[in-house]
């Protein structure tokens, strides 16, 4: 069974039709990256997966493992195992960064029937993915995302889902605005969490990123729809020829 | 609306959990305030002769007075003959000497706010003096702290056990005739708490007292006076709740703090009277007066107060550094829904040389809640290198609610240093979708992000003190957030 499989999605924001028939589909194990201009409706695929209600779905559907994601409350969908790196993290004063994550793992813990983590135990997890990826042990008590460097925060997305470890992993452009060292680091951190059974749908503006994390498939998002659909060459294509032709396509 | 919008809303639509009204027999004077009402008021209470002159002259000063109007409230005129200056429970002369002989009703009053005080007493190792209606009905610990010297009575009884002391600082701080609720609060006062710690003695344990206000159409005069000898220290908690009601109760209470050299005083605030219902109806208008003296060298006063009630609130902690090195705080956390107004703040005056204030405010308001910050800091010419730093932060939940902050500075010696910032911010639904993204419940989501905000002030209140406001804040904003 696929990991993913949207059909026919069809989402509005504000009244405007973004995404106008998408399809696809994310077997277990599978890196995706979906590439194409600004305005073609990659952040708002993420914005809908995640569960934003800005984002008004008009038709289609989405399961994942089988089951009817968009039924369900954002917080459900992190719980069964989908999570959303955010292009743009939000600041949250006051609650410091590991505090928010146990309160992120045990909600998880809860929804799967398991017990409170324990406290050591949780310590120990969280000072060993905050090393994978290269994230300050200061960042840890730090309020979330407060005060924190564009690159922080991003490094900071990935950190979080390291620790909760979901089976669909979608990075929002999680490369904008990352020097050549932080993106490999971030990339590492993606890298390492590749197995048989967890997949990531990787959302970028340029090809820089698949060189770190080497994509399965790579689809062109286009005006609401993709329209093509290849391997990883795909992206080094479109980077030496844009996106022109496909627009054309598209029209 | 969003989902999120929804959250807020349900978690400001919370009923008012803490409604109910006990049915106790009273001894009350008839609606009304003219001198013999205050004689009678004296006369009850077996006054000092002394203390009725101080009565009547702040009654003759208050009829020269006229009620503020300054403040950013909306009300109908107060009609202060058709209030009742006095209420006791019966069998006055029959006062239970220990919690065992408390009226079981009352006892269950506080059994329902989840607050039992033997309980709390055993547990906590906290002395209450709980102030049912105008008489305090219990005060425990007293032997264990007379031990040391130190008096936590009631102002009543201060008035018969300790005449002189009462008498030495009663008005100090705040003058009979200071403010037209002030000199109110002077006129009728009923009763409160006093807290004497002699000089070098650390109060062993929180003192808390726990009011109530119970009897319908009665209006709450509470006086509070606090003084801590040189080199003393004394963290005092004062917390309450209030029955469910229609009319509007004015409460006018009026607090004094003193500081002798080298002294501390904390005094924290929970505060979750009745705030009305949706349409603004009933409520509790809180006038109240509170203000610290650090009259000695190197002393230190610290308010802490967690706002959650009242349908007004009127109230401005503050504290008069007259003492050299002499310090002052101010923490806060106010939260105005339903129709709650707020105009609350503080006033630092530095008189002293290195005096230093800090003004930490955190204001939230949702569904049609108004809120005011207004605070003062004076630099008086005498004030060579004072410091103040000024903070106030406004979260707004909805679109319906209001944040306003009057900052005054009064300034008249160069050396001064001040630092002011300012936020307001809306609850995000940016950030409560953030939470919700890494699985975190959307009212969960609300609380951590609005516990994050409140973090610099909760971490000033004592322990049990903290756990419990944070909990205040929880079920008051329960229904507020959709």
């Amino acid at each position: 069974m696929a990991l993913l499989e949207i059909r026919n999605l069809h989402v509005n924001v504000e009244g405007a039709e973004i995404l106008k028939g998408l399809d696809l589909t994310i077997e277990p194990g599978k890196v995706h990256a979906i590439m194409g201009p600004n305005g073609g409706g990659k952040s708002t695929l993420a914005k809908a997966l995640v569960g934003d209600d800005a984002y008004e779905i008009t038709e289609g559907e989405v399961l994942f493992k089988g089951e009817d994601l968009l039924e369900m409350d954002p917080e459900e969908r992190a719980r069964v195992g989908v999570f959303l790196g955010f292009q743009y993290p939000v600041e949250i004063p006051g609650v410091s960064n590991t505090y928010f994550l146990k309160a992120a793992v045990n909600a998880i813990r809860k929804h799967r029937g398991e017990g409170e983590i324990d406290a050591m135990e949780f310590l120990e997890l969280v000072k060993e993915r905050a090393k994978r990826v290269k994230l300050d042990e200061g960042l840890l008590q730090r309020p979330v995302n407060e005060g924190f460097s564009g690159g922080e925060k991003k490094r900071n997305e990935i950190f979080h889902m390291s620790v909760l470890e979901p089976q669909l992993g979608i990075l929002d452009e999680t490369d904008s605005g990352l020097d050549i060292d932080a993106l490999r680091i971030v990339s590492d951190g993606v890298n390492a969490m590749r197995d048989e059974s967890r997949s990531f749908l990787v959302i970028t503006h340029y090809q820089r990123l698949l060189d770190y994390i080497v994509p399965d498939v790579v689809h062109v998002l286009l005006d609401g729809r993709i329209v093509k659909t290849g391997g990883k060459e795909l992206a080094k294509e479109l980077e030496s020829k844009g996106y022109e032709g496909y627009n054309e396509d598209a029209a | 609306m969003s989902a999120s919008t929804e959250t807020i809303e349900r978690f400001t639509n919370k009923g008012y959990e803490a409604g109910f009204v006990t049915n106790v027999e009273e001894d009350r004077v008839p609606p009304g305030l003219n001198e013999d009402v205050i004689r009678t008021i004296s006369a009850k209470k077996n006054e000092p002769e002394w203390l009725l002159e101080w009565r009547l002259e702040a009654y003759r000063n208050w009829l020269t007075m006229s009620e503020p109007d300054w403040q950013y409230h909306h009300y109908d005129p107060i009609d202060f003959q058709a209030i009742s200056y006095y209420a006791a429970p019966k069998r006055d002369e029959d006062r239970p000497q220990s919690l065992d002989e408390i009226d079981p009703e009352i006892k269950e009053t506080y059994d329902k706010l989840g607050i039992p005080l033997h309980e709390q007493e055993m547990l906590a190792g906290v002395a209450v003096d709980a102030v049912f209606d105008s008489v305090s009905v219990a005060t425990s610990y007293k032997d264990k702290l007379a031990e040391q010297g130190i008096i936590f009575c009631s102002m009543s009884e201060a008035v018969q056990d300790h005449p002189e002391l009462v008498q030495k600082y009663l008005g100090t701080v705040i003058p009979a005739n200071d403010n037209y609720f002030a000199a109110l609060n002077s006129a009728v006062f009923t009763d409160g708490s006093f807290v004497y710690i002699p000089k070098g003695v650390r109060c062993p344990m929180e003192l808390s007292t726990y009011f109530r206000i119970n009897a319908a159409n009665t209006g709450q005069f509470e006086r509070t006076l606090i003084i801590a000898e040189d080199s003393s220290y004394v963290s005092y908690l004062e917390g309450c709740t209030a029955p469910m009601r229609d009319e509007n109760q004015l409460h006018a209470a009026v607090v004094e703090l003193v500081a002798l050299d080298n002294a501390e005083i904390k005094y924290s605030t929970v505060q979750n009277w009745y705030p009305g219902d949706a349409e603004g109806k009933g409520g509790i208008y809180n006038f109240v007066t509170k203000r610290g003296l650090c009259a000695g060298d190197n002393s230190k006063i610290s308010w802490t107060q967690v706002e959650t009630g009242s349908a007004i609130t009127w109230k401005y902690p503050s504290v008069v550094m007259r003492g050299d090195n002499s310090v002052g705080e101010f923490y806060s956390v106010a939260v105005t829904r339903l129709r709650q107004q707020a105009d609350t703040g503080t006033k630092m005056i530095h008189m002293g040389k290195n005096t230093r204030s800090t003004i930490v405010s955190k204001g939230i308001s949702a569904q049609e809640g108004q809120q005011v910050y207004r605070g003062l800091v004076r630099i008086a010419p005498t004030a060579e290198d004072a410091r103040n730093y000024s903070q106030c932060d406004s979260m707004l939940m909805g679109s319906e609610c209001g944040a306003h902050t009057f900052p005054y500075l009064d300034v008249n010696n160069s050396t001064a240093q001040l630092e002011h910032e300012a936020t307001t911010s809306k609850i995000g639904e940016d950030q409560i979708l953030y939470c919700m993204s890494r699985g975190i419940a959307e009212e969960d989501a609300v609380s951590l992000i609005v516990n994050g905000f409140c973090k610099e002030v909760f971490r000033e209140l004592p322990m049990e003190f903290a756990v419990e406001a944070q909990k205040l804040l929880e079920i008051t904003l329960e229904d507020s957030v959709g």
